[in-house]
């Protein structure tokens, strides 16, 4: 699955509040291990990409999304269903 | 090769920061209970305002005596599942009573609180099924989510609004649908708004679970929970609860009208595979059941002593997990090394309560958080308020 850059960019908007680490974001960025956000943020954050996007993203799915284009092709496919 | 260990060093230099600052505050140990409400700790009497005692029943002379007799009569242990090695008669009769005492059909035990929680989801949702569970939910509701392979979709905490959002996005997917809340939330003490969610399950449709593990025996006229207390018992379809607060035991119960609720005990491997309840803890905790319908006074004494430290800490300027009275009453912190720094004092000056850091907390918040119990004074609390004042206040200020 490939992810529209987009995507990427409104993700990545959204993730900075809860970046603590200034690190820059990427594609390739692993939104847990790279930027040091537990396990409760991650699901925090991904509920603002669901608001944000208007979609479901169920939380056996964000157990198996890792990096930001992971996220991003994960929601490309979901509004493209709605 | 890659030691599996490796990914906990974060863990261990954690833990070391917070040992350096003085001793374990997430694993220390009671060397003498001497009452529901006192331990020796460190050679110190200690107020113990952190052990979710709430029933203070855990020195009752009944219950030990309950508990004695079933040692005596039934031996150490069970040695195995129900299903394997079969019940003993304690364990149905402790069905039943629960069964009475929450005005339920049927009422199935489990080990542990946590197993409850493992087995009932688990046993109610399938893989095609959805369960949408509360952003702040015990991680024993995370984890049986997570076993019942079911879709799992998270609601904004206390959002009745949230959820009927997301049921309506997830409208026409196949499977059934569980939604969870709980009576009183272990963190921050703030309870379900059941109302709002009930108008949410008449207007979408869906089976609800209350976990009332922290309200059970707590709240209510008859001590049933939160749907006894806003009287909306009939609008939850499963109940779950424990032993190991307002019981003073361990374990944990599901309980249920639907004509199937049976079924259930061959469907929930937390149930099926593991060993049943020890005689003398079913014991207990039938004799401390009775005590809960038997001695509302308990639970009249512990709404007092949780109004007068709600109060006290309100005068003190604390800010609070919640902004209503409730047996669970945290205070929010700065960070980390001031919380720990505040939860040394406060055990040095002789009150025991819970340190509770993120991510085991919502919202990223560091709190120290207490749990009163219908055992303690009001000279217990008043010690509190002013240790805390002393502690934690004057901090807050400096």
């Amino acid at each position: 699955m490939t992810a529209s850059q987009e995507t990427i960019d409104q993700i990545c908007k959204l993730l900075e509040p809860f970046n603590s680490t200034g690190k820059a974001l990427t594609p390739d960025t692993e939104i847990s291990a790279d930027l040091n956000i537990d396990s409760v943020a991650v699901m925090d954050f991904v509920m603002e990409v669901e608001d944000h996007f208007d979609i479901e993203i169920p939380l056996n799915v964000v157990s198996e999304t890792h990096s930001i284009s992971d996220l991003a092709a994960v929601v490309d496919a979901r509004v493209k269903k709605a | 090769m890659i030691d599996l260990l490796d990914k906990h060093k974060t863990i261990a230099e954690r833990h070391a920061r917070m040992m350096a600052m003085g001793v374990n505050a997430v694993g220390l140990t009671n060397d003498r209970i001497l009452s529901p409400t006192r331990a020796m700790i460190k050679g110190r009497e200690t107020i113990l305002a952190g052990t979710n005692n709430y029933m203070g029943i855990t020195f009752d002379a009944d219950c030990i005596k309950a508990g004695q007799e079933a040692l005596a009569e039934f031996g150490t242990g069970t040695t195995g599942s129900r299903i394997a090695n079969g019940s003993y008669a304690l364990h149905k009769e402790l069905e039943a009573e629960l069964a009475r005492f929450l005005k339920r059909k049927h009422c199935i035990v489990f080990s542990t609180g946590y197993q409850a929680n493992l087995g009932m989801m688990s046993g109610l949702a399938g893989p095609k099924d959805t369960i949408f569970l509360d952003a702040d939910s015990h991680s024993s509701i995370y984890d049986g989510c997570t076993l019942s392979g079911a879709k799992l979709v998270r609601f904004r905490h206390n959002d009745a609004m949230d959820l009927d959002k997301r049921l309506t996005r997830s409208e026409g997917e196949e499977g059934g649908r569980l939604v969870v809340v709980e009576g009183i939330y272990s963190m921050l003490g703030d309870r379900a708004p059941l109302a709002d969610f009930v108008a949410v399950k008449k207007k979408h449709g869906f089976q609800l679970l209350a976990d009332e593990a922290h309200s059970f025996g707590v709240l209510g006229p008859h001590g049933r929970g939160l749907a006894d207390e806003v009287g909306l018992e009939d609008d939850i379809d499963f109940i779950v609860g424990t032993f190991s607060k307002s019981v003073g035991a361990i374990g944990g119960f599901g309980a249920g009208n639907h004509p199937l609720f049976e079924t259930l005990r061959y469907a929930m491997r937390p149930y099926m595979f593991t060993a049943s309840s020890s005689p003398a803890s079913i014991a207990t905790s039938l004799a401390a059941v009775k005590k809960l319908a038997a001695e509302p006074e308990r639970r009249d004494r512990l709404r007092a002593n949780s109004a007068r430290l709600f109060a006290g800490f309100k005068s003190l300027g604390l800010d609070m997990g919640c902004d209503m009275v409730s047996p669970v009453i945290a205070v929010k912190c700065a960070d980390e090394i001031s919380t720990i720094g505040m939860w040394n004092a406060l055990l040095e000056a002789g009150v025991y309560v819970n340190i509770a850091l993120p991510p085991g907390t919502p919202n990223k918040l560091f709190l120290l958080r207490c749990s009163v119990s219908a055992a303690h004074s009001f000279d217990d609390i008043d010690k509190i308020i002013a240790l805390f004042g002393k502690v934690v206040a004057s901090r807050a200020a400096a």
